[in-house]
């Protein structure tokens, strides 16, 4: 079902591609060997070649290369074994060369394809133009001084890998679950952290809205756009923009236009007539760089599996639905959690402990699943102990938050505690006639036709023996001595 | 007893060891000479205390017998080269104060070996000049003056105005210099002394001030063949710092230095006899033709067909990569700053008052060529012209071993000559130029003196890095044409 706006006019249809900028996880940058921690105090990670000082040269870094091609393997994209670094030239004050050393007509990436899923349950193909790799610039600061500006180099020289889609997006929703499954794939495979707060993912946003079927209209590009939340604004308040513009008879005019979060609009930064001329020319200083086949076949080799293969195993080998298995392939860490708790045990049950009780809690507790109190071994204990009927399901959720206070496993806490399932039906008949006896019109009231009533006395029995009392039995014996 | 500053660098290496002489005389000999000859203005920055500090060094290296290949030897170091603690200006206004935290791999390689600093050379400014007349801290007088009472100031050619000079004049044993279209060749050809540019990638460009990155080459300067070969074997080599640096062994080139060209074929390019060229050009090549018969080599013509274009593509090429590489230079980080009234305004004063009129013509030179609807038609045409001159020279090498050409068009010529027309002025190195697009190794070597009694050169063109036969070559040369004349300055003081 198409999203579509509908104007005054009639239906609009968006179109839009997405510009990616991903920090390429490396303990040094793409050209020297400086570090690249986020946080770090200003200008600390800054050698000679990111200052740009005279004579000084750029090195290519291999994990960077190998970074680069994993992210194109996992992209299911064609990786180019000849490819070139060409300088882009422009003067800004966090730009110490003058000019950034990028990838322009021959990028180490080409065609690929990225599946998103869709909140219906559907999913699309939304096809990948190409990835380059390039050097990041550095941080101008603006408020520190009325009159000053400061720059700070740390980021000045970071690989990034510049990830450009097709115009295949027609929503919001499409663009976000776009971003989200492109996070999730370089997450998966270790190549860029995709902390967008901390700025190691970024995204430019190209759009443009045409009648349905009509070919592309002229579109406008939205930078600074650095948060799933904001790109989803930031395309709500342009396609608005730009019908009104259309509708008003207007023309859009091509531009770069500037993502305001604080006052949620687009403003334009430059024109098309106004745009930099970059005079890309390939970088003197760095020969075209080649790739054997040795090299993608090793790298290919070591690939983990990415999630959408995880999604189909999960469904497949463990009969789990689009759903769960959907949220828990959403984090590596928690498919592998889920996994090793579900190792020779009731699957199902597993995902709904981790997803309904695990998750539920670290949540409300602010925590991660890295720093879980409960192992997904301890875990695997706890539902041992259902699935022998050690404790019954509604014990085992006190278990499982004593088990979050504590850290222990759920034998020690069902041992000290005396937790263990009454499952003597001598014992569970002693306290139902205990409780027959205190409530005698209750009795005779359900001999006298209240059905209903039965559940008043599980919920006395259940009482009395502390919970602990097999749920089954008392249903059992309940009912046979009620009736009888 | 010889004059000190008249050794060459092999004699004077011979003494050292035998303790015959110290370092610290020798440098001292130097720092003198370097004194008497300011009126040259070879010299950005004099370092006579660092010079006395490791010829001090260089003394206790003898005493214990640990001296390296070039213990003792003071060189003057053109400054293009980072040196660590010592001002780096590029002779331009921009880094006028710019004081390097790292040493440049050259000269590292230098010092390693021993050899000492006697200070920073002028050149032109970020070596863009082929008469050492863009210089921010004045022009460089060559120390060779005309024989006919003509008192006018003579260039000492450029970029490596400096180098060539302070070599000449006796005031450094040998000298750094860089070479991007001929910026050693033609000097050393200008002062009477031998430079040789190598290969392409033979010697790191790490910590050499760029100036155009695909052509800038590193080299050295000195009084004859086997010096430059003894200084070479010092400083190249590969350099993982410099993704351009090839990684392949140097050969020992004193040990093959035999200066025999026996059996060897010696091409001379047609298309270098140029309508115009002077007379006295043509035959003191006709002469070394002659020499290298002489000496039992073959002489076959060969054809460059792309000579002619190739001025006009090291004049795309070389600015385009300028625009972008002084880029850095924006008041931000180091160098000059001159404040504005906002960011613009602060680059424009601040590039405006820290360049000279040749590098701002390069850099707008490079700007246009590589600007969007020209790019294709100059930068693109200029990177097709460039292999088609590389294949010339290949096709040549499938039939010669080397090449012997004029190095120059003229003799030095006089100050403030040429400077009416940049063009008249980058004619200079119409014989320098082709060489440097195909990355090749070239020497120059003096061959004699014209009419005025000033030196002319000529230029040996190698293989890829067959640097082993442009020594060979030239020493030939060297041997044959006995080039004893001096600058006059030199000769009364030896006498």
């Amino acid at each position: 079902m198409a999203y579509l706006i509908r104007g005054e006019t009639g239906d609009w249809e968006m179109v839009i591609g997405l510009e990616v900028h991903a920090q390429i996880t490396a303990n040094s940058k793409l050209f020297s060997g400086s570090a690249t921690d986020f946080g770090s105090e200003a200008n600390t990670q800054v050698s000679f070649v990111d200052a740009a000082m005279p004579g000084m040269l750029p090195v290519l870094n291999q994990y960077c290369v190998e970074q680069a091609v994993r992210t194109g393997l996992g992209l299911n994209a064609a990786v180019n074994k000849y490819s070139v670094f060409e300088r882009k030239n422009y003067f800004y004050p966090d730009l110490p060369q003058g000019y950034q050393i990028s990838q322009f007509l021959h990028p180490i990436v080409g065609k690929g394809v990225v599946e998103i899923d869709l909140p219906d349950g559907t999913t699309k193909e939304i096809g990948i133009t190409r990835l380059h790799m390039e050097q990041d610039a550095g941080k101008s600061v603006h408020d520190m001084h009325p009159k000053k500006s400061f720059v700070d180099l740390n980021r000045s020289g970071s690989a990034l890998m510049e990830i450009v889609s097709e115009p295949d997006i027609r929503s919001p929703e499409e663009a976000t679950a776009y971003i989200t499954k492109l996070r999730m794939i370089l997450r998966y495979l270790g190549t860029c952290d995709g902390n967008m707060d901390e700025g190691s993912m970024r995204c430019d946003v190209n759009l443009s809205m045409r009648k349905p079927g009509a070919p592309f209209g002229t579109r406008c590009e939205i930078k600074n756009v650095n948060s799933i939340k904001a790109v989803q604004m930031a395309i709500d308040y342009e396609a608005q923009r730009q019908i009104e513009v259309l509708e008003n008879g207007g023309v859009i005019k091509q531009e770069t236009r500037l993502w305001d979060p604080a006052k949620g609009e687009t403003r334009s930064m430059r024109s098309k007539e106004e745009a930099h001329d970059y005079r890309y020319f390939p970088d003197p200083d760095l020969l075209p760089l080649t790739l054997t086949d040795e090299l993608i076949a090793r790298i290919k080799a070591t690939l983990p599996e990415l999630p959408d293969e995880k999604k189909h195993r999960f469904m497949g080998d463990y009969g789990l639905s689009l759903y769960d298995a959907g949220v828990l392939i959403a984090e590596r860490e928690r498919a592998d959690f889920f996994e090793s708790a579900a190792k020779g045990r009731d699957a199902k049950l597993c995902a709904n402990w981790v997803l309904n009780e695990l998750l539920g809690r670290l949540n409300k507790d602010g925590k991660t699943l890295s720093d879980s109190p409960v192992s997904a071994e301890n875990l695997g204990g706890l539902i041992d102990r259902i699935a022998d009927n050690t404790i019954s399901g509604r014990i085992a959720k006190d278990v499982f938050a004593e088990m979050m206070d504590s850290g222990t496993t759920a034998d020690s806490i069902i041992d000290a505690k005396g937790l263990k399932q009454v499952t003597d039906t001598g014992a569970i008949e002693a306290v139902i006639d205990s409780v027959m006896a205190e409530n005698p019109q209750m009795v005779a009231d359900y001999r006298g036709g209240k059905d209903k009533l039965f559940g008043f006395f599980v919920g006395q029995v259940m009482k009395k023996s502390g919970g602990k009392a097999n749920p089954a039995a008392v249903n059992d014996l309940l009912k046979s001595k009620l009736d009888g | 007893m010889t004059e000190l500053t008249n050794l060459t660098i092999s004699e004077a290496l011979a003494k050292l060891g035998k303790k015959e002489i110290s370092a610290t005389e020798l440098t001292q000999a130097h720092i003198t000479a370097i004194e008497k000859n300011r009126h040259l203005n070879a010299f950005i920055t004099e370092t006579p205390d660092i010079a006395l500090s490791m010829a001090k060094a260089s003394d206790e290296r003898y005493a214990k017998g640990t001296a390296g290949a070039l213990e003792g030897i003071p060189l003057g170091i053109k400054d293009l080269f980072c040196t660590k603690g010592t001002r780096t200006t590029a002779a331009s206004n921009i880094l006028n104060n710019f004081v390097p935290q790292y040493e440049s791999t050259v000269t590292s390689k230098f010092w390693k070996d021993g050899a000492l600093m006697l200070g920073k050379l002028n050149l032109d400014e970020f070596a863009m000049g082929s008469a050492n007349t863009t210089s921010h801290f004045g022009n460089v007088l060559n120390p060779w003056k005309r024989n006919n009472g003509d008192t006018t100031d003579l260039v000492p050619g450029g970029s490596s105005g400096g180098s060539s000079a302070a070599v000449a004049a006796r005031m450094v044993m040998g000298a750094t210099g860089t070479d991007t279209g001929g910026s050693i060749r033609q000097p050393a050809a200008f002062c009477g002394i031998s430079g040789i540019k190598p290969t392409y990638g033979r010697c790191s460009r790490w910590g050499v001030v760029a100036f155009a990155s695909s052509l800038d080459q590193a080299g050295v300067f000195a009084r004859n063949v086997e010096d430059c070969a003894t200084l070479l074997q010092s400083c190249a080599g590969h350099d993982p710092m410099d993704s351009t640096s090839a990684n392949l062994p140097v050969p020992d080139f004193k040990a093959l230095l035999t200066g025999s060209v026996k059996g060897m074929k010696i091409g001379i390019p047609k298309e270098y006899r140029m309508d115009g060229t002077p007379e006295e050009i043509i035959k003191i090549w006709d002469q070394g033709i002659e020499w290298m018969k002489d000496a039992g080599a073959e002489i076959v013509n060969v054809s460059l067909p792309h000579t002619e274009y190739a001025l006009p593509t090291y004049y795309i090429i070389a600015p385009a990569e300028c625009s972008s590489n002084l880029a850095r230079y924006d008041g931000v980080r180091y160098g000059l700053r001159v404040e504005g009234e906002n960011l613009i305004d602060q680059y424009e004063r601040t590039r405006a008052a820290g360049f000279g009129n040749e590098v701002k013509r390069r850099i707008m030179i490079g700007t246009y060529v590589l600007s969007a609807g020209y790019y294709d038609a100059y930068y693109v045409k200029a990177q097709k012209l460039r292999r088609l001159i590389y294949n010339d020279f290949m096709n040549a090498f499938e039939k010669v071993d080397a090449l012997l050409t004029p190095t120059a068009p003229s003799a030095a010529f006089g100050i403030g000559e040429n400077e009416d027309d940049p063009i008249k002025m980058y004619l200079n190195d119409v014989f320098t130029v082709p060489c440097s697009l195909a990355g090749l190794p070239g020497m120059s070597v003096p061959a004699g003196v014209d009419s005025l009694g000033l030196p002319l050169g000529l230029q040996i063109i190698g293989k890829p890095w067959d640097e082993v036969t442009v020594f060979n070559v030239s020493r030939a040369i060297e041997r044959a044409a006995n080039f004893t004349a001096m600058p006059a300055t030199v000769v009364s003081k030896a006498a």
